[in-house]
């Protein structure tokens, strides 16, 4: 049962089950162990990015395709959602209008990318993502009638999802059920199911055809694979995962604009988690997604009140290293570290050392047994 | 089915490296259940020639025809749909998968299982036993979870042979199949071909340059020379002749 929900791809490190768990737990069981408006806010980020994040490694980490473009598929998500709840009310017609719409439009649009210029040659295919990218942008922002331009749109969501909306007259576990944690547990069951399809792409007979093409295309290519569809069916579905996951933020914060999902500071943002949490492994996604999430939503605090300390101590260096604007330095250099300590991501050097770890006890029974 | 259709044809099959013609209109016909050898000095052409027929590279001019129909602006994967097999004389295999995946890969290619999305590879009970009998047939069984990459030479070249098999195609392009196998080895590859020869639908194109191997399985011999086809007919006679013994068999003759 557990084998088919997984696919039958285990996290294959202790450590890395623990650490997957007690994410699971903590994200299931937000609400109740987390009070407050901003720790709930973190973990829909934190949910919303595992599911982007994880879209995008099906596309990097195992297809070896390197795109630019894949924020502007969360953006479509999250139009999608904004677009429809600001011109035809606050229904749960229009959500599910906006969501089908949102995965037609990414869905088509990744199709067409991948047919016309997945022959190319992966830098020039990186570039034309990138070239396609910005003008999206650029389109949103300037058709502001639709969009709302550069200050994005406002919009209000279904009663049920408001925050003024109780389910229950009294408290449960002494948290109010409101609109909003009901919103959070519709962000995190799709996170959830959207993650568990990712992983059962990649282990389908589809999957195992994209790492052939990440491996060798050439061959993959003589074997009778067509590459360039099997390429194009990749995009489209790491583009509807990204829409989707756009969709999620947009329902969580009532608002989107250019800020919140097609900025090249998000591309960067997931390239940061993809990397760090390990490409082609998507657990990899869960980590680098929570890690970089909770880092960004804290590590301003932290910093700012570090900072604050050391100018207190009368020691002026450290205060301006530590100062809140500084974290963008802070993350830059937590990447290089982590991509010359750990060039296979956490995750993956999670599982190789535990692999190490069984081989040697393996050794060490068959060297004794032999000794008898 | 017409008999006098060949399985594939190449007709005036050209291709031009800049100034270079490295394959030069050459024309040739294969029948169903034969096997023959391609010879020719290094740089003849003979890979460029396979290249072009199974459609890793695209021809400045002529045509690959598969029974009869024009394959020349298909790709590579559209060939080998129709019944095109390759394996290459430069090991070409997918380094960081193991052994099985590489060959299970291919099976599942010839199955035509690839675009299923949301079930478990693992479920193609049918594709991993296929593979798995693959396998033992090139002898790699022990070797079943060794990464391709961390091969010894002599293996990969057997696994090179196995995705082949595995493809169960109509045309068999093999290319130096036994170059830089052990001694022990290759005859283990030889009696695969064999087997494969036994079967009448099948056809069997051989690059090879051991000459003893070529003369006791080929019925026919071509020869490449600059890239062109300069000799074609059976064995005996292609070594007979003259402009073959000075192109370039002269001195293996003498060692033969
Ligand atoms: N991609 C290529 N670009 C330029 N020249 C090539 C290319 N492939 C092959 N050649 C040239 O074509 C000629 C034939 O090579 P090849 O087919 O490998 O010979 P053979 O297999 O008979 O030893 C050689 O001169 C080689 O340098
Ligand atoms: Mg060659």
């Amino acid at each position: 049962m557990l084998s088919r929900v997984l696919s039958g791809d285990y996290p294959r490190s202790p450590i890395l089950t623990a650490a997957l768990l007690v994410i699971l737990f903590a994200l299931a069981l937000a609400p109740f162990l987390f009070p407050g408006a901003q720790p709930l806010n973190v973990a829909a980020k934190i949910c919303v990015f595992v599911l982007l994040v994880a879209s995008y490694d099906l596309l990097l980490g195992y297809t070896g395709i390197v795109s630019f473009a894949h924020t502007m598929f969360f953006g479509i998500g999250g139009y999608g959602a904004a677009i429809v709840l600001s011109r035809l009310g606050p229904s749960w017609s229009a959500l599910a209008l906006g969501i089908i719409a949102a995965i037609v439009v990414a869905g088509t649009l990744a199709l067409l990318i991948g047919l016309f210029s997945l022959r190319v040659r992966a830098i020039f295919f990186a570039m034309i993502t990138l070239a396609v990218a910005t003008a999206f942008l650029v389109l949103a922002s300037q058709l502001s009638g639709f969009t709302g331009g550069e200050d994005g749109l406002n919009y209000s969501v279904p009663e049920i999802l408001r925050p003024s909306f109780r389910l229950f007259d009294a408290p449960l576990f002494g948290t109010v059920v409101n609109g909003r944690i009901i919103t959070y547990y519709i962000v995190f069951f799709a996170a959830l199911a959207g993650f568990l399809l990712l992983l059962r792409v990649v282990n389908s007979p589809f999957g195992s055809v994209l790492q052939a093409i990440r491996e060798n295309e050439f061959r993959a290519e003589a074997l009778g694979y067509p590459v360039v569809v099997y390429r194009s069916i990749a995009s489209v579905v790491s583009a509807v995962m990204a829409a989707l996951a756009g969709f999620l933020l947009a329902l969580w914060l009532r608002y989107t604009g250019p800020d919140t999902t097609l900025s090249f500071a998000i591309m960067i943002d997931v390239l940061l988690m993809v990397v760090i949490g390990g490409m082609g492994t998507l657990y990899g996604a869960v980590i680098g997604a929570t890690l970089m999430t909770v880092a960004e939503s804290y590590l301003q605090t932290i910093l700012g009140s570090l900072g604050k300390l050391g100018a207190g101590a009368g020691i002026p260096f450290v205060s301006t290293l530590l100062s809140a604007d500084r974290w963008l330095l802070w993350l830059g250099i937590l990447f290089i570290l982590s991509v010359y300590f750990f060039p296979t991501g956490i995750v993956g050097k999670l599982r190789t050392h535990w692999l190490n770890r069984k081989n040697k006890a393996l050794q060490k029974r068959s060297g004794s047994a032999s000794n008898k | 089915m017409n008999a006098t259709v060949p399985v594939l044809e190449t007709q005036d099959l050209t291709i031009r490296f800049g100034g270079h013609v490295a394959v030069n209109k050459v024309t040739c016909a294969f029948q169903p259940g034969t096997l023959t050898a391609i010879v020719g000095p290094n740089g003849a052409g003979k890979t460029t020639y396979f290249n072009l027929i199974s459609g890793q590279l695209a021809a400045s001019a002529g045509q690959v025809l598969i029974r009869g129909k024009d394959v020349t602006r298909l790709p590579a994967s559209a060939r080998t749909q129709r019944g095109l097999g390759r394996a290459f004389q430069l090991t070409n295999l997918f380094p960081n998968l193991t052994v099985f995946e590489n060959i299970r890969l291919a099976v599942q290619a010839r199955a035509g299982a690839g675009l299923s999305l949301f079930t478990l590879w693992t479920d193609r009970r049918d594709l991993m036993h296929a593979a798995g009998v693959i396998l033992e047939r090139v002898r790699l069984a022990d070797k079943r979870e060794t990464v391709a990459g961390a091969l010894p030479h002599g293996d990969q070249r057997k696994l090179e042979i196995a995705l082949l098999i595995a493809l169960e195609p109509d045309v068999f392009m093999f290319d130096e199949p036994t170059a830089g196998m052990s001694m022990d080895e290759v005859p283990n590859v030889l009696e695969i071909i064999g087997e494969l020869k036994r079967d009448a639908s099948k056809t069997i194109l051989l690059v090879e340059h051991k000459l003893d191997v070529v003369r006791s399985l080929a019925g026919r011999i071509i020869v490449l020379h600059n890239g062109a086809l300069v000799a074609d007919g059976e064995p005996a006679e292609v070594m007979a002749s003259s402009i073959v013994r000075e192109a370039y068999l002269g001195q293996d003759f003498e060692d033969a």
